[in-house]
């Protein structure tokens, strides 16, 4: 119990740490885990779970763009690599991958942006083995910011992809 | 939705005596406002019209024959004619092109003075037209409007003509008159007896629900159409009024819909695996462009607005989106940023013939046709997001706002007046205005709630 008390306390630090940082530091470098070694804690999310996907993830299920931009950077690689290790470890689970872009452009061509995106994120995974039948897309466009400024951070943690495991 | 305003030929007992009158005085005399000096259209039209800026317009209530109840208005048609009045005002305030003085402050005219104005009575005051009008209550509760318009200086009659409306449709006959005096001063085709269709959002930025909506051109009759349970965007009226294109969410993933006004039914346009969404329809409304994304290269395609096989338009490596046909059908504006960002294209119809015309810095998007061809609206992106006109070749770029962030800009239907939706730094809040192609004059909308995407539909019949 008090492992996941922990778990949980780590995860909302590194939210909050996301969310006041610099773009440039996006996102927060977790310790590196391997996750194939890890059995979860008896009392945490159930294995192959979206909530046990994200407490492994610890903020790699999220890959952010340069403005206009989509392509795979090396952080955004190392994460989908992550992403890729888990759903291989569950090759029943299906994903969902949301394209998101900043506020600062026009709404259709943002939601092709975000469109675009996705598929960027799709398209690394299936490159690491991952069957493309188990990976869907959609994009929002400019709909759905989590980071709520209008000024260069924001817009950063904006420009992304995420990754959502169905359960 | 039978939204036919019966016309009518003012045969009536007042007219009658003033038919003569007119016949005595023909508006052929009258002084013709510089507006139709500028025949070939936009670019005079839009540089010169300081000169008549100030054109006083006294508009007095309208008066009636017999106060009686009409479902119009709880205290009869005396009070009706007070705000029919007020509507005629509100259309023609917010232009630019009039100083317009309503009812409030005016002497309210008999019956028997509409067709025979009191002339000294106006004479003593500054403006230089004169509106009035009245309406009267049928035996079958319908309503008839009739409205005059006088020069005062020459003591004559410019321009009349009356409707037949149901009492629900009152505002209409008040749209028909401000858009009969209008087009008289300026020349220019009417537009304020016309539809908006919007996207209504409330709530938070990052919760904000987006629901589509309509109103009439003056923000009155205001109706939202969805509920809000799926995000609703770009919302298109087809040329008849009878449906709206539109995207929404409500399976989970973008799709086109078409909601038809009269039965409140929907319609997917295309069956389709992949997103589709900014739709826009063809001038005779026979086809319907769309954008869709495979792999996430997103095309233009368009597919007839009844169903059937779609035709791909464009086929380059990029994002090809939105859309807009020429009034005469055989062009589109797009957007592609085929060559890096975005910019503006046209091409023929089918697709053929793709060239670029912006070339002037900055990103260029939602480029919209002008209904009278001459002129493309669309949002320049060079730091701020800001509303410009240029021509179909590419030339006389001109800025029209200045705001932080503007887009998204449809025309009024007779293509001088530009709408657009501004986005407020931070909060996200999101408002409707109009700006005409001077750029001198611009107006926020009033909406009940945060208010993007607009789109205006064609003057009703």
């Amino acid at each position: 119990m008090r492992n996941t008390v922990t778990v949980l306390t780590v995860v909302s630090a590194l939210a909050l740490a996301g969310c006041a940082s610099k773009p440039k530091e996006l996102p927060p470098q977790p310790a590196t885990v391997d996750g194939s070694g890890q059995v979860p804690p008896a009392t945490g999310p159930i294995p192959g779970s979206n909530a046990d996907f994200l407490a492994q993830m610890q903020g790699r299920n999220v890959i952010y763009f340069d403005t206009d931009k989509f392509d795979i950077d090396a952080d955004d690689a190392n994460a989908l690599r992550t992403q890729a290790q888990w759903l291989q470890r569950y090759p029943n689970k299906r994903a969902t991958i949301e394209g998101h872009a900043d506020e600062r452009g026009t709404r259709e061509y943002n939601i092709a942006l975000g469109e675009r995106r996705a598929n960027s994120a799709k398209n690394y995974l299936v490159s690491l083995g991952i069957d493309a039948g188990r990976l869907g897309t959609v994009s929002y466009g400019k709909e759905r910011p989590v980071a709520l400024g209008s000024n260069e951070s924001a817009w950063a943690q904006n420009r992304r992809a995420v990754t959502i495991t169905i359960d | 939705m039978k939204r036919y305003i019966a016309f009518v030929a003012l045969f009536f007992a007042p007219i009658a005596a003033h038919a003569q009158t007119g016949a005595a005085a023909p508006p052929a005399q009258v002084v013709v406002p510089p507006g139709d000096d500028d025949e070939g259209g936009l670019t005079g039209s839009v540089t010169d019209e300081s000169a008549w800026q100030d054109l006083g317009i006294a508009i007095p209530s309208f008066a009636t024959d017999a106060n009686v109840a009409t479902p119009a208005n709880s205290e009869g048609t005396a009070a009706l004619g007070r705000e029919l009045a007020r509507v005629i005002t509100a259309d023609l305030r917010n232009n630019g092109l009039f100083r317009p003085v309503g009812p409030d402050s005016l002497p309210r005219p008999t019956y028997t003075e509409i067709p025979a104005p009191a002339w000294g009575t106006w004479q003593a005051r500054s403006a230089e037209m004169l509106v009035q009008g009245y309406v009267r209550a049928g035996t079958d509760g319908r309503l008839t409007v009739g409205c005059y318009l006088y020069d005062i200086a020459l003591q004559s009659q410019l321009v009349r003509e009356g409707w037949v409306v149901q009492p629900a449709d009152w505002r209409r006959a008040a749209h028909k008159c401000a858009d009969l005096i209008y087009s008289r001063l300026s020349g220019e085709s009417p537009f304020f007896d016309s539809k908006i269709a919007y996207i209504a959002e409330t709530g938070p930025k990052d919760k904000r629900v987006k629901r589509l909506a309509i109103m009439d051109s003056d923000g009155a009759n205001h109706r939202f159409i969805t509920n809000g349970q799926a995000t609703a965007l770009t919302p298109r009226y087809s040329p008849d009024y009878s449906k709206i294109v539109y995207l929404s969410y409500m399976n989970g993933n973008p799709r086109i819909y078409i909601y038809d006004i009269g039965s409140g039914r929907q319609t997917m346009v295309t069956q389709s695996s992949n997103p589709t969404f900014a739709p826009r329809w063809s001038p005779d409304g026979k086809w319907i462009l769309y954008s869709m994304a495979v792999g996430g290269n997103t095309d233009i395609y368009r597919v007839p607005a009844t169903g059937g096989e779609s035709q791909r338009l464009t086929n380059t490596p990029g994002i090809d989106v939105g859309g807009s046909y020429s009034p005469d059908g055989t062009k589109i504006v797009f957007e592609s940023d085929r060559s890096g960002s975005q910019q503006i294209y046209i091409m023929n119809a089918d697709g053929s013939d793709q060239r670029r015309i912006s070339f002037f810095g900055g990103r260029a998007a939602t480029p919209e046709w002008s209904p009278r061809g001459d002129q493309i609206a669309f949002t320049h992106i060079a730091g701020d997001l800001r509303v410009a006109v240029m021509s179909p070749g590419g030339g006389g770029l001109r800025h029209l706002t200045n705001g932080w962030q503007d887009e998204a800009p449809p025309w009024s239907p007779n293509g001088r007046i530009i709408q657009f939706f501004r986005t407020e730094r931070n909060s996200g809040n999101t408002s409707l205005w109009q700006v005409d192609l001077t750029g001198r004059n611009e107006r926020r909308l009033p909406t009940p709630v945060g208010a993007s995407d607009p789109a205006w539909g064609p003057v009703l019949p």
